[in-house]
């Protein structure tokens, strides 16, 4: 295994040495090439994705295969602007000289992907190092286990075998590669192994871009306005919650900052809400999807064994360990100290924090570590103006949640 | 142990435990926010060198012999220019960047926010130790981060001298200075840092980087490499021998990371480049470049016993064709061109940082690319020709930090280009705004209303929603119309 390895990696080497990778043709043959992947393969996509994870295909379309092919339609359109040197002023000592500054790919690009967004969190990176001219070894994550299977029987039949391969494999697999040298590294995953990724690149001074986690809060501060706008504060949330992969998404809402007054209402709200979008109860849950596995099943449970977690919660909390199901869950107030409460959650509980004034959510927010986004429901110019300047994160989101990642292009 | 050393205080885990501790809740008052903090200490920093070139130009001696030239046009003047253009630039630099939004998530506004990133470690260097510890400093203020400075200790007196200036001079509740050598640098590197800047070799960046990665503190690598010249045939050799001996012994005696390392020219020509070395050299040196005060020293005796065993391995010593004279008590090496030096030699495979120049032959000068592309990629890469050609084949061929066609090392001058290197050569660059922007974490900000929710983006799923979710992504109004109408393929 080892030595087919190490050949793959050296065919990608000779490709890029070669030049084949650098034309603009061959970068737009091999989007094009990919976007055809997508729109020929959408149902097999589907079906992977409810393997996997029990996802929708609004779902799936929404966050996976829509995403993907908004995001190689928009590099096919911008890649020659991107592709070419930009022109640098030069001060008049320097006379009649020119200066500009030149993209230039950097050469065999390793890419770890998650299992919650199997396909975006795979295919996006790999349309960044394709359009920059780079040749890419791609791992997907074997917690995924059929959408892993499509990549790497899909992928050769449409890109450019040479320059872009995928490989299969667990944890071991992933430590082989790190051991070898490469011209960067993209991950998206844990913070925890975030640390292992980088500290492997360190020994070749490979760059690394690293997608991790954090808790993102959700600081609701809409409640007394309009009830129209309450009603639309609820199913941003709720969406922004159980939406991405029932909770197990980087960036969904991981826990609601809300004035105590304004509690009951919004729990009220919130559980109309759920009602509405997934169902009565457990055995009538429907439009959204399970956990990925048992360990991560166990991983949830577990935060809920806690009998000071357990007594806050305020709905939902049954969970069916044969389905890998675990209800959509609100908490009130459970102990600040708890697991549930300092562990990026990752999943379908919903933890509400009540504070006296909702101001207190910065310093809140602030005595946590630096989350992927904040959310903030709230129309007050100047505390939207103290969010984004007393914290930090990042990415900052107004009045909705989850939409900045479909914009991030 | 005398009493003068225990006097002194270890600078151990716990005390950089304690100083990361004071800078974050600096940094937690929101001082370094303001513009007119980070205006107050970039000004500060110019009125520093006004009133202390002399000492500053007196430290840079001590430790380098450097040319008082060298050290207030390469070091000092640079510095000047890089805080005017940083008071210059700055309010524009903070202001937020629109940034475009489409029908997906219309209706909604975007902008991009440079907020600071906090608290900064800078690992400065020895053979630029003003420029190279303040310039990056520039860019941490300008973004408005607290900032803790560790300079070379192997240029002792300019250590001393910062240490002292930055006390004296900037807001010492927010920028401080660390001296010391290995223990104490390995103390602050077992700190979380909010980002760290290192200038140096590739053997301690992956130290710091491996001690970064436990913090996953995200870092920029200044370091080195082999900056090869290609000299071509037709090509005006006076102006180009004077500007190869610029960059090479006129930055502090060729140990500069930029500084042309070896040159590659065709068989046919290299004596004539010769020729115009030893003619232009002795004009630049006299006679007698030992007694020259126009030539930095090395460093230390170190780097002169590193320096003498790349010229006295076997199969070099003999390709001495100018100097090799060597000073050891002075620590001084002549100006030294070594002719048609083996390809698998010391000298031509490890970053030579002195004042040695070998001259590596090739049939054709287009045979110079594959030379080049078989060591790792170098800080820059420099390219003497008047081929139209030539030059097109170089830019795209050759992957370095930066390259300069027709001069060597002045791209460093150009604030608008990013300085750093690629591969082996480091990571992430900085000078004018890519300083400030190095510093900064580069924040994505979404302004939403309440008005037009899209209800396809939540449950029931329907395909009705599908199709209309397909319509929306594609950006097709036509396509939304007949999804609404229920035309639309699901």
């Amino acid at each position: 295994m080892l030595s087919s390895m190490e050949k793959s990696i050296a065919e990608l080497r000779e490709t890029f040495k070669n030049g084949g990778t650098k034309s603009i043709s061959w970068r737009k043959s091999q989007l094009k090439a990919l976007l055809q992947l997508i729109n020929q393969n959408e149902d097999s996509i589907f079906k992977a994705l409810d393997q996997d994870l029990g996802k929708s295909p609004v779902e799936s379309y929404r966050d996976e295969v829509g995403v993907l092919k908004k995001s190689v339609t928009y590099t096919l359109s911008c890649l020659e602007k991107w592709v070419a040197p930009k022109k640098a002023e030069v001060p008049l000592l320097f006379f009649p000289a020119k200066a500009e500054v030149m993209p230039q790919p950097l050469g065999v690009v390793l890419i770890f992907s998650s299992w919650n967004f199997p396909f975006t969190l795979a295919l996006d990176p790999l349309i960044g190092a394709i359009s920059a001219g780079n040749t890419v070894l791609l791992k997907p994550s074997d917690l995924a286990p059929a959408c892993m299977s499509f990549l790497v029987e899909t992928i050769p039949k449409y890109l450019d075998n040479k320059a872009v391969k995928v490989l299969a494999g667990g944890a071991d697999i992933g430590e082989r590669l790190l051991q070898l040298k490469w011209d960067k590294i993209f991950f998206t995953g844990s913070p925890r192994v975030g640390r292992l990724v980088m500290a492997a690149a360190a020994k070749h001074l490979t760059p690394v871009t690293l997608e991790l986690g954090g808790k993102s809060p959700a600081i609701v501060d809409t409640l007394s306005t309009t009830p129209s706008k309450a009603k639309v504060t609820a199913k941003r949330i709720v969406g922004g919650k159980w939406g991405p992969c029932t909770g197990q998404a980087c960036i969904a809402i991981d826990y609601v900052l809300v004035e105590e007054k304004l509690a009951s209402t919004l729990i009220e709200l919130l559980k109309k809400t759920i009602k509405r979008f997934y169902g009565e109860n457990i055995k009538s849950l429907k439009n959204i999807s399970r956990i990925v596995n048992k360990h991560q099943f166990q991983r949830l449970v577990n935060l809920l064994k806690d009998p000071n977690v357990a007594d806050s919660i305020v709905y939902g909390g049954s969970v069916d360990e044969e389905k890998l199901v675990i209800e959509p869950t609100i908490l009130l107030d459970p102990p600040l100290d708890s697991e549930i409460m300092s562990e990026e959650i990752f999943g379908p509980l919903l933890p509400i924090i009540t504070l006296k004034n909702i101001e207190e959510s910065i310093d809140f927010i602030n005595s946590k570590s630096n989350p992927l986004v904040i959310y903030a429901f709230t129309e007050d110019d100047t505390f939207k103006k103290r969010i984004l300047s007393e914290t930090s994160s990042g990415t900052v989101t107004f009045n909705d949640s989850m939409v900045q990642y479909r914009y991030s292009i | 142990m005398t009493s003068e050393v225990e006097n002194k205080p270890v600078f151990c885990t716990e005390s950089a435990k304690e100083l990361v501790k004071e800078l974050r809740a600096s940094f937690a008052t929101g001082k370094t926010k303001s513009y007119e903090w980070r205006l107050t200490q970039l000004n500060a920093m110019v009125k520093m060198m006004e009133e202390k070139e002399p000492q500053i130009v007196a430290a840079l001696h001590d430790d380098l012999s450097k040319p008082e030239l060298e050290s207030s046009i390469y070091e000092i003047a640079m510095l000047k220019n890089s805080c005017r253009l940083a008071v210059k630039n700055m309010k524009h630099w903070m202001m937020p960047e629109k940034a475009k939004t489409s029908l997906v998530t219309f209706p909604s506004s975007a902008e991009i926010v440079s907020e600071p990133l906090g608290v900064v470690l800078v690992i400065s260097t020895w053979n630029y130790p003003f420029l190279l510890s303040l310039d990056p400093i520039v860019g941490a203020i300008a973004a408005g981060n607290a900032i803790v400075l560790k300079p070379s200790e192997i240029a002792p007196a300019t250590s001393l001298l910062l240490a002292r200036l930055v006390a004296e001079y900037l807001d010492s509740s927010c920028i401080k200075v660390v001296e010391g050598a290995v223990p104490e640098t390995a103390a602050l590197l077992e700190q979380k840092w909010d980002k760290i800047l290192y200038t140096g070799n590739g053997r301690v960046a992956r130290i710091v980087m491996a001690a970064a990665a436990k913090h996953l503190t995200p870092v920029v690598m200044e370091l080195g490499g082999k900056c090869p010249v290609i000299v071509d045939s037709d090509i005006n050799l006076q102006v180009a021998t004077r500007r190869i001996i610029a960059g090479k012994w006129g930055c502090n005696n060729g140990q500069a990371c930029i500084s042309p390392d070896y040159i590659i020219t065709m068989k046919d020509y290299a004596q004539k480049l010769i020729d115009s070395f030893k003619y232009e050299l002795e004009r630049f040196y006299g006679k007698n470049p030992l007694e020259s005060k126009d030539l930095s020293r090395i460093v230390n005796s170190n780097h002169f016993a590193r320096l003498s065993k790349l010229l006295d391995e076997d199969k070099v010593s003999s390709k001495i064709v100018h100097g090799g004279e060597r000073d050891k008590e002075n620590l001084k090496i002549t100006p030294t061109i070594l002719l048609d030096v083996p390809r698998d030699s010391l000298i031509m495979n490890e970053e030579i940082f002195g004042p040695l120049l070998p001259v590596f032959l090739v049939d054709k000068v287009e045979d110079s690319f594959d030379v080049i592309n078989s060591g790792t990629k170098p800080l820059a890469a420099y390219l003497f020709t008047n081929k139209k050609k030539l030059k097109e084949k170089f830019v795209a061929t050759v992957s370095a930090g930066g390259l300069v066609i027709n001069d060597t090392t002045v791209h460093l001058a150009e604030p608008t280009l990013p300085f750093g290197g690629v591969g082996d050569s480091g990571m992430g660059a900085y000078h004018g705004k890519f300083s400030f922007d190095a510093f900064s974490h580069k924040k994505a900000v979404l302004y939403r209303g309440f008005a037009c929710d899209a209800f396809v983006r939540y449950p029931p799923y329907t395909r009705g929603k599908l199709g209309l979710l397909r319509a929306l992504f594609d950006g097709s109004i036509l396509g939304i119309i007949r999804a609404l109408l229920g035309w639309s393929k699901a």
